[in-house]
This record gives C-alpha cells, structure tokens and sequence, in this order.
C-alpha cells in the first residue's frame, strides 16, 4: 500500500500530492482530501484576539512512529489503497496550510472514512503542540475534550452493545 | 536503572527542563519499575514538579516513542516522555 508521512517545515502542494498518491493506479475511484489551516480568530476562553503566528512543535522520533501506526490502523479497518499524512512544523500564520491528509481507494465510503478516521486520531495521538501569539502574548492551545469525543466515536462498540 | 526522561512543550517551559538523565533506585531487583513509580519520584522534587506533574493535571507519557500509561514498566534505557494533551492537526 503506498504510505507518505512527511512532518516539515516547508509547505506542501496539494496538486503535486494529489499526483504523487494517485500514481496513475486504475483501481483507484476516490480520493479523499482533508486540509487543516491556521485559523486567525482563536476561541480561547481569555478573550479572542486575532493569531499573530501559531507556532507547531512536536516531538521528533515519535511523531512519525505515530502518524505510521494511525495509517496503518486505518488501512486495517478500511479497504484503502494508500495515504499521505504531511504535518508542517515550525512558525506559520493564518491562512497557511498546517496538515494533509489524503486517502485513495477504489469507492468513496472507504476513502471519506479512513481520511476522517486518520484526522481524528491523529489530533489526539500524534505528539503536536500549538502555541499561539496574539497581540496579547503568547500562549499553548489547550487541547479539546470534542476531539477526544471525535477520536472515540471510533471504538469499536462493546459485544452486545448497551 | 538509568533512564533519559523528556519534557516537551508547555510542560518543558513549566518545569525549565527539556531533558534529563534520572537514576532510579529500584527497591529490589526482582520489582519492576513502572512510569508511575517515575512520575512519583519526580514529584517528590516539590514545586513546579508536585503541581506540573500532580495527579490533577492532564498529563501524557510516552515510553520509547509509543504512548504509555502510569502502569506501563520502565526498562534500563528507556526514553521517557511526559507532555500536555496534543493540540496538532
């Protein structure tokens, strides 16, 4: 299965991914597409100033060891084809694109759910840290309970449900 | 048992500490150490380490690169790292 994790500073062209996953491979039909970006309101509870910069930092070693078993999570629960996961780091500003995630396969059910899939756990397992500059100060972005709520809709429910 | 321990982000900023080496005299030879035997020794340091690391606050762990909870076993070596929730994507 074609797999690219990249974690950079350098921004990314969508196009040139866009070609890269889909290798020219017929037995594709769908590729789905998630792009994050900085957004410039931050909704913080002290206020919501505008974001200066959002500054990503992460933990080298494990962050690709992360993004890899995530990608390989989902491509045991989904029939997928391939993936790409790029994570920029460093200084960005609003507007700038902070993630890719791109996954290909032959129908679209599969392609909509493994990309939704691979966002949601990667927000709550992949060692990224936000810290946000505004006109007044700078501070890190706290993380979210819905995001632990998105990453847990995918547990597989219990034997017998309830 | 020798262990590197990590800090990262908020948590790195906190305690003024990105890295360290940490000594942990196990009691004996036959018990086996675990994260939060770790986390219990750093704590005994006192402030900022009781309340940045204290049962209250949201903190993660990571053993060798994979995330790991308090009762995960901690091997000679071994790289530790503690951090806040993550907050990417």
């Amino acid at each position: 299965m074609f797999k690219r994790i990249s974690v950079q500073h350098d921004d990314f062209d969508v196009a040139a991914e866009m070609a890269m996953l889909r290798e020219r491979d017929p037995r594709v039909g769908a590729v789905a597409v998630f792009i994050g970006t900085v957004r410039e309101m931050n909704d913080a509870a002290n206020g919501s100033a505008s974001v200066q910069t959002m500054t990503l930092e992460h933990y080298p070693g494990m962050t690709e060891k992360a993004l890899a078993k995530i990608v390989a999570e989902a491509a045991q629960r989904f029939d997928i084809l391939g993936a790409t996961v790029i994570h920029r780091i460093g200084e960005l500003k609003p507007l700038d694109q902070i993630v890719l995630v791109a996954v290909k396969s032959a129908h679209r059910g599969d392609a909509f759910d493994a990309c939704r899939f691979i966002m949601d756990y990667l927000k709550t397992q992949a060692p990224f840290w936000k810290k946000e500059t505004t006109s007044q100060g700078a501070h890190w972005v706290d993380a979210r309970e819905s995001d632990d709520e998105a990453a847990a809709r995918w547990q597989r429910p219990c034997a017998g449900g309830g | 048992m020798n262990v590197k321990v990590v800090y990262l982000a908020r948590l790195r900023e906190a305690l003024g500490c990105s890295e360290e080496m940490l000594t942990l005299a196990s009691a004996s030879v036959t018990t086996t150490a675990t994260l939060g035997d770790v986390l219990a020794m750093l704590r005994e340091r006192g402030e900022p380490w009781s309340y940045e690391l204290g049962e209250g606050r949201a903190v993660r762990a990571a053993i060798n690169h994979d995330m790991a909870d308090a009762d995960a076993a901690v091997r000679d070596g071994d790289e530790i790292a503690f951090f806040p929730p993550v907050t990417g994507g």
